[in-house]
């Protein structure tokens, strides 16, 4: 349980926050990883802040408490940095990836944030131009796999075009995609 | 584990759901609530795809949900329904009645904590109010149990010896809603691991006329109860033959309780259902600073293993109960009523009660620290000075 790694995504209802713990959670199955997946559930509404959480790990995985203290943490959507305190738990080397057009630097003045890595990436503009949405999980999980290599981009897309191909017509897929690759490529650091 | 694990991501709800596939029951009768809502959801996408031939009787309450079970189970076909809390509550009459009819309905039953106030969150005050009713209760740590459980409970309620309707416990959202490594079974192998149904009796079988349920005042009633005891009685060999089968079929064995580092503690924590896997951390840390804990999980509930209990506790010095429900102005939880019980007039040990986790309340690694330290503390001192307590209530 060494290696026990411990995600938190925030995100507002809508945004696919649940899904993104999923998917990536999914894809570390397919690693080879254990998994565990869970939202916070509070009233549902769209709109509202909400809380997804992925555990993964090399061993079976027992614990089951809530996430308190992550390594990493994702923010899909920068306005909750000004409602909710994202860096919550989050240890003084923890990373923080957050969904905005801002730099790594100019938000870490702006926000305040002490220590941790922070990264931010213009998942929303990508979102918009490839989904038509402000839906912008998918290119989150592609800022976080550059950020930490935690698995392989090309393995985490073709999961998630086997997988949702079902529940999604091709354009919201390709799009989906699309986004990844973009969204990959683009993660700015400090 | 088999190493050769056919792992799925699923969360708890959707291994159920899977395990009805498999099992295919021929009727399901069933009402939405949270959150048992996802698993029958799943099951309904199962049967309007075409994957499984169950005949799906959606009804207008969980009151008529355990209605048309009875009706359907009576007509002698394998039947299965799930619920959760207050939608367990609104069965209760019914549920009584498919007991005591001797009915093996299986039905899994997502734990939550029942109103008011109105809370969707897991606690066990559901089952636990509902451990008179003659139903078997199995429980789960995590969605491969579940999903395991629900498997075997099949074979359990259907056993000649028993014929009585099995409960499968898993904590709502904490299991039914947590994605984790969930290991499939083939579909065959699970086919023929639980067999072809032989109902008993079959109410449209006109050659062979029988009555289900009728009027039975005080000439034989009383005899009536005392063979649902008896049925009662038989269930746990059942479930300890199940179990072993369970192993040699899947490579899962299943006993009807689970210790972790049991044997040579000094000092037991006993409970039920998710909270036990967060406590194997707990149990491991207190190991390295010196404090000889482990822990026994009671897989069943009902029928009560006081034998295995008094044999696993006998010799140990302090032992520490999880209540995720409260008996309101009862001695404690009821789980720790049974355990004293069982450990009347065979063991004086001091047993302290814990209430946790009522309304969903997260039951961190942190207060179960607490709880292994103060336990430690009582096999120290042999004294429990405060039996009840709320773990981390504010």
């Amino acid at each position: 349980m060494n290696d026990l790694l411990e995600i938190r995504w925030h995100g507002r209802g809508g945004q696919g926050a649940v899904t993104a713990a999923k998917i990536l959670a999914e894809s570390a199955l397919l690693d080879g990883k254990f998994i565990q997946a869970f939202p916070e559930y509070g009233p549902e509404r769209a709109g509202a802040p909400v809380r997804s959480y992925t555990r993964i790990s090399s061993s079976p995985i027992y614990i089951h408490s809530q996430v308190t203290d992550p390594k990493i943490v994702v923010v899909l959507d920068p306005t909750l940095l000004e409602v909710t305190d994202v860096t919550e738990g989050l240890p003084e080397d923890g990373t923080i990836i957050i969904n905005t057009n801002e730099s790594p630097r100019d938000l870490r003045s702006r926000v305040n944030i002490k220590a941790r890595k922070i990264f931010t990436v213009s998942a929303t503009d990508i979102a918009i131009k490839e989904l038509k949405r402000n839906i912008p999980n998918t290119p989150m999980i592609a800022a976080l796999l550059k950020v930490t290599g935690l698995l392989d981009i090309e393995m985490v897309m073709k999961n998630f075009k086997e997988k949702y191909s079902k529940k999604f017509n091709a354009e919201i897929i390709e799009g989906n995609l699309r986004a990844m690759k973009t969204a990959f490529e683009s993660v700015k650091s400090e | 584990m088999s190493i050769m694990a056919n792992y799925h991501a699923l969360t708890g709800n959707e291994a159920v759901a899977y395990a009805m596939k498999q099992i295919a029951p021929d009727v399901v009768a069933a009402y939405p609530i949270t959150p048992q809502t996802s698993l029958m959801q799943k099951f309904s996408d199962f049967v309007a795809d075409g994957d499984v031939d169950t005949e799906m009787i959606l009804v207008e309450s969980e009151h008529s949900a355990m209605s048309a079970c009875v009706g359907a189970a009576a007509s002698g076909v394998r039947t299965m329904t799930a619920t959760a809390a207050n939608g367990l509550a609104l069965m209760w009459e019914i549920v009584y009645i498919a007991a005591s009819s001797r009915l093996p309905i299986v039905m899994p039953v997502v734990n939550r904590a029942l109103s008011a106030p109105i809370n969707i969150h897991c606690d066990h005050s559901d089952a636990m109010g509902a451990r008179d009713s003659g139903w078997i209760q199995l429980w789960s740590e995590n969605a491969q149990e579940a999903y395991d459980n629900t498997i075997q409970a099949v074979k359990i309620a259907e056993d000649p010896d028993v014929r009585l309707p099995v409960m499968v416990n898993l904590d709502g959202f904490v299991i039914s809603h947590g994605m984790e490594n969930v290991d499939i079974y083939d579909d065959k192998k699970v086919k023929s691991f639980i067999g072809e149904y032989k109902p008993l009796v079959n109410l449209l079988d006109l050659k062979h006329p029988v009555t289900i349920g009728p009027l039975d005042l005080q000439d034989y009633y009383f005899e009536h109860k005392r063979q649902q005891a008896e049925g009662m009685m038989h269930a746990q060999k059942a479930i300890d033959k199940v179990g072993k089968e369970f192993g040699a079929s899947f490579g899962r064995e299943y006993d009807i309780v689970e210790g972790y580092k049991l044997e040579d503690a000094d000092f037991v924590i006993i409970g039920l259902g998710s909270t036990m896997g967060t406590l194997r951390m707990v149990i491991d840390e207190a190991r390295k600073s010196g404090m000889k804990a482990g822990f026994l999980k009671l897989r069943v509930f009902r029928p009560f293993p006081k034998e295995i209990v008094r044999k696993h506790l006998k010799g140990k010095k302090a032992v520490a109960v999880l209540d995720r429900s409260d008996s309101f102005n009862a001695v404690s939880g009821p789980l720790y009523s049974e355990i004293t019980s069982a450990l009347y007039g065979v063991a004086d040990i001091p047993v302290v009660n814990y209430i946790y986790g009522l309304g969903g309340r997260d039951t961190s690694v942190s207060m179960l620290h607490r709880v292994v330290k103060d336990t430690y503390d009582i096999s120290k001192s042999g004294k429990c000075d405060n039996i009840l307590n709320y773990l981390g209530v504010r």
